[in-house]
């Protein structure tokens, strides 16, 4: 029993990174209805950037929000400059910018910071206090963390006009310039905010995959499950999605299938949900005239 | 067209009504000058023209389906300065359309024909517009939903000092709400004068009001 909770909520702390990145996949869908490939990179190569700062002696909490600042200002400018260009190509061609985009970032990161496997400090002490043993303090903040970005989310989606414009936006453009929301900003602010909240997700995985080029890759895979299961056009979805691959993968991981096996939970997950139900267990089911 | 006042643009069509009111918007390429309390607009961006005070209720009514009642309201009134005023202009549209009040917190896309047409006009509205363009506001509405929304837009255009021009399939009841009216023909303006005369002319009567 012991056992099983331990893997249950180190499933819910590693479900929360899945959560935030299936967030800002989502946020990047609602706009273009393309998945961004490179989601998984930009984290990368921000949580580098982060890496960096506290190697300069910069304390841990200033290094994570000066990290935010810095990737939220790189996926605008992503936006503005390599996804505009293509904004009315076909689909193919974008799906092609998104992946030279992952593998340019991936061949940056690994020239700069060079392949080697390094750590990544956690900003959260190394014992618990009450003795409480299913979870490692890492653990307990990624997952404390995780929930503020989301209700700092929901709030400025839910209650500030510029969220209320980027919803719009988002819905629809042609409308949204005919009550004067500039919707191509919105678009590059979505951007932003979604590599922000990736920083975030790579920032709280580090410490426990390890920092290298490619250490996003499996945690991108989980992500996927997560915004498939939820349902790619749903952020609360994406959420929910994000805690219950976590867990799973942990669990089977852990007690059916195996530790060397696990990356294909997310597998079996994905060709799950897209033979059971395509639209996922929380998404808009999109009905077309003929 | 005349400050304050009510500008129908009829024609058949294809004729051009609705690129009219789009080409005033920005949202297709113009040549030619366009010109709105003397200085010109053409060329420049949707958004920067609605920031002009210049509202568009588009063609297919342009609701925001998945967002409530309220919101979309509040979306109207995004490019405004004055955000003081907003609460009380909201107050002011449930008074004319009661019903969007009961409504408020429903999602646009469930709202019948008819009240999401209430809900485009309120809408634009909501931007406290110098000038509203109204592309076929009868369109796909039962005949006393027409006459409930012509009536109120005429209230409007009475108490808010609102200028209008109106896109109309309906010859016959914009005739009736405009002070003036334009005919076009595949771009051009063929005729134009008062609603009173052009009610009068045989040749509108015959082409566009069939009797």
């Amino acid at each position: 029993m012991d056992a099983l909770l331990q893997q249950v909520f180190a499933g819910l702390a590693t479900g929360g990174i899945y959560a935030s990145l299936a967030l800002a996949l989502v946020m990047i869908y609602q706009a273009t209805h393309l998945v961004n490939f490179a989601q998984g990179e930009m984290a990368m190569f921000s949580t580098y950037i982060a890496w960096a700062l506290i190697e300069a002696g910069m304390p841990y909490w200033a290094a994570f929000f000066i990290t935010i600042g810095i990737a939220f200002v790189l996926g605008a400018v992503i936006e503005r400059v390599v996804i505009r260009p293509v904004e009315n190509a076909s689909v193919l061609a974008v799906v092609v910018v998104f992946i030279g985009l992952l593998v340019i970032l991936n061949s940056v990161a690994g020239w700069i910071f060079t392949y080697t496997i390094k750590s990544f400090p956690s900003p959260f002490p190394r014992e618990l206090p009450f003795g409480l043993r299913f979870m490692s303090p890492h653990q307990l903040g990624a997952i404390g963390v995780t929930v503020v970005v989301l209700l700092l989310l929901y709030a400025f989606f839910r209650f500030t006009p510029l969220g209320l414009a980027m919803r719009a936006a988002a819905q629809n453009p042609e409308s949204s310039r005919l009550v004067g929301i500039r919707v191509g900003w919105m678009l590059a602010l979505g951007w932003g905010l979604a590599a922000a909240i990736g920083s975030v997700a790579g920032m709280m995985v580090a410490p426990i995959v390890y920092l290298d080029p490619n250490m996003m890759s499996g945690v991108l895979l989980y992500a996927f499950a997560a915004a498939l299961v939820g349902g790619i056009d749903n952020p609360w979805g994406a959420v929910i999605g994000g805690f219950v691959v976590g867990v799973l993968e942990n669990v089977l991981g852990a007690f059916v299938i195996g530790n060397e096996l696990k990356l294909s939970v997310a597998l079996i997950i994905i060709i799950g949900v897209l033979l059971v139900k395509p639209s996922g267990f929380f998404g808009r089911v999109q009905v077309t005239r003929v | 067209m005349e400050e304050k006042s009510i500008t129908a643009l009829l024609g058949a069509n294809g004729a051009g009504k609705t690129t009219t009111l789009r080409a005033i918007c920005g949202m297709v390429r113009t040549e030619g000058t366009i010109r709105f309390s003397g200085d010109p607009i053409q060329g420049k961006r949707t958004e920067d023209i609605v920031r002009l005070g210049i509202a568009h209720v588009p063609d297919g009514r342009g609701t925001f389906l998945h967002l409530t009642t309220e919101e979309n309201l509040r979306l109207g009134a995004y490019a405004r300065k004055d955000r003081a005023n907003v609460a009380r202009d909201m107050d002011r549209m449930y008074a004319y359309f009661p019903r969007l009040k009961e409504r408020s917190h429903q999602q646009a896309g469930t709202l019948s024909g008819g009240e999401q047409q209430m809900l485009a006009v309120s809408r634009a509205l909501m931007l406290a517009p110098k000038l509203l363009l109204l592309d076929e506001p009868s369109f796909g509405l039962a005949p006393l939903v027409v006459r409930e929304l012509f009536a109120i837009l005429r209230t409007i255009n009475a108490e808010e000092r609102v200028s209008m021009l109106v896109v109309e399939q309906n010859a016959a009841m914009a005739l009736e709400l405009a002070d003036n009216a334009c005919v076009i023909e595949t771009g051009r303006v063929v005729l134009s004068g008062s609603a009173a005369e052009l009610k009068k002319d045989d040749a509108v009567r015959r082409s566009y009001l069939g009797y």
